[in-house]
């Protein structure tokens, strides 16, 4: 088979050697994924920040969800990657716009669980809460918060996920740096053995990120019971 | 929602219009894409192509990926051969195929079939080994003490039974080929909806790609709704 469909093993993982050794499109293949997971961070983070707090403020006060919750189901079915052009336009490319792509991705399930978590937190504590004569903001912090725990960190596992795609996605449309960025480039120089090398690293820093956050679930489980 | 829109762009030019378009221009934008066309085609030629082939890719990743599944699931041999390479592949989301598949096939309409086929395929073969797995033994075996043959076996008992879990993998797959196709198409692509975003983006036509996005969300979720009619269908024995 030519080497120039499908490289040997060996060829790739010497390929994927030297891209951490010397720089191709202007970095190494480390300082290229700091950059893709640095925007990952950003979009994550943001993501979470945001959208727990509302999830939860959701499953509390009715009329927010009523406003909110239409709006949100019409944007949900809108894929991340169509963000894309908006995303470019708004942002540009360097930062801003890959982090608002990874965003849209990771942002629904964040919200979701955190909304069904509150949603289905046992009316007992409410009402004893209630009885205590707990107001609306620490019955949001103290009661659901705590009670929506598991649901929310299964949401993030999820989201940390779609985020990671999201991003891939990102990088290889709009962004100048970056895994995604290396592979489009190695795709323009038919260089198979790049692309794969980026593939590689694409699935080892997933399946990271997604052990890391089920080390997390698992912990909390533990925590629990 | 709609007012608030109007007041923001129309009425007091709090957005400027390059950034988000004003109902007026989207709609006139509708209009042209939908009669005149944009981007070499007609809105519903557009529409057409990104559908057929998501269709294609993920009608053969089904029928490829849910035997593959159900052999797993039932043959220990099978699955300690394929697993493996499973476990491999299963990080790497769809998209970032979409280069190699270039690379492969070049910019046209078999490199995206190739992805999407990607995107459904290790989704509905997990699914379905899953599901075989999901089933309980003893169905089996009282399947087996009255006398069914093999074919019986995989018709009447595993398919059945892992039915829930290939069609929710099957949901999940299919968002996941329409994502994956828009990606592609906004790469490179000489039809279809990716191709509409990214000319909009290149004429910096914000009216353009708001329609584009639109229609992105429609016949996504048009698909999905498709799917769970047919979910339905095929399973008249759970309830709605």
């Amino acid at each position: 088979m030519k080497a120039q469909f499908l490289p040997t093993p060996l060829a790739v993982v010497q390929e994927f050697a030297r891209l951490t050794r010397e720089p191709f499109v202007g970095f190494t293949l480390q300082t290229h994924l700091l950059s893709s997971l640095g925007r990952f961070a950003m979009g994550f983070g943001l993501a979470a920040a945001v959208g727990i707090p509302l999830g939860l403020a959701m499953g509390w006060f009715r009329t927010l969800d009523a406003i909110v919750s239409p709006l949100f189901d019409a944007l949900r079915f809108v894929a991340p990657i169509a963000w894309v052009p908006f995303a470019a336009l708004w942002f540009g490319t360097g930062i801003g716009g890959p982090v608002l792509i990874i965003f849209s991705g990771a942002f629904p399930p964040c919200v979701i669980n955190a909304y069904r978590g509150a949603k289905f937190v046992e009316p007992r504590l409410i009402e004893a809460a209630r009885m205590l004569g707990v107001g609306n903001l620490r019955m949001v912090g103290e009661v659901l918060f705590p009670a929506a725990i598991p649901s929310i960190v299964a949401g993030l596992r999820i989201s940390a996920g779609l985020g990671w795609q999201s991003l891939i996605g990102a990088e290889l449309i709009v962004a100048s740096s970056g895994i995604g960025y290396l592979m489009v480039k190695g795709q323009s120089n038919i260089s198979t053995a790049i692309v794969m090398s980026g593939m590689i690293a694409i699935g080892l820093v997933g399946a990271s990120i997604d052990i890391l956050l089920r080390g997390l679930q698992a912990k909390i489980e533990r925590h629990r019971v | 929602m709609l007012v608030a829109w109007f007041l923001l762009t129309t009425a007091t030019q709090l957005i400027a219009p390059t950034r988000f378009p004003a109902p007026r221009e989207v709609w006139e934008s509708l209009r042209q894409i939908a009669l005149a066309g944009y981007a070499d085609a007609r809105l519903h030629a557009h529409v057409l192509h990104s559908v057929a082939l998501v269709l294609m890719g993920f009608v053969v990743a089904v029928a490829t990926g849910v035997p593959l599944g159900l052999a797993m699931g039932w043959s220990r041999r099978v699955e300690a051969l394929i697993n493996p390479a499973f476990l491999l592949i299963r990080p790497i989301p769809p998209l970032a195929w979409i280069p190699l598949a270039i690379v492969w096939l070049g910019l046209g309409d078999a490199a995206k079939v190739l992805v999407i086929w990607f995107a459904a395929f290790v989704p509905s073969v997990i699914n379905s080994y899953a599901g075989v797995r999901s089933l309980e033994p003893h169905v089996i075996e009282a399947a087996r003490v009255l006398g069914i043959g093999r074919w019986m076996l995989v018709r009447e008992v595993l398919v059945p039974g892992a039915a829930p879990l290939i069609f929710s993998g099957l949901r999940l797959s299919l968002q996941a080929c329409w994502t994956t196709l828009v990606a592609a198409e906004l790469i490179g692509a000489a039809a279809g909806l990716g191709r509409v975003l990214s000319q909009g983006a290149l004429d910096i036509y914000p009216a353009m790609i708001l329609v584009g996005m639109v229609a992105v969300a429609l016949a996504g979720s048009v698909m999905t709704w498709a799917l769970g009619l047919l979910e339905r269908r095929a399973m008249p024995w759970r309830p709605a």
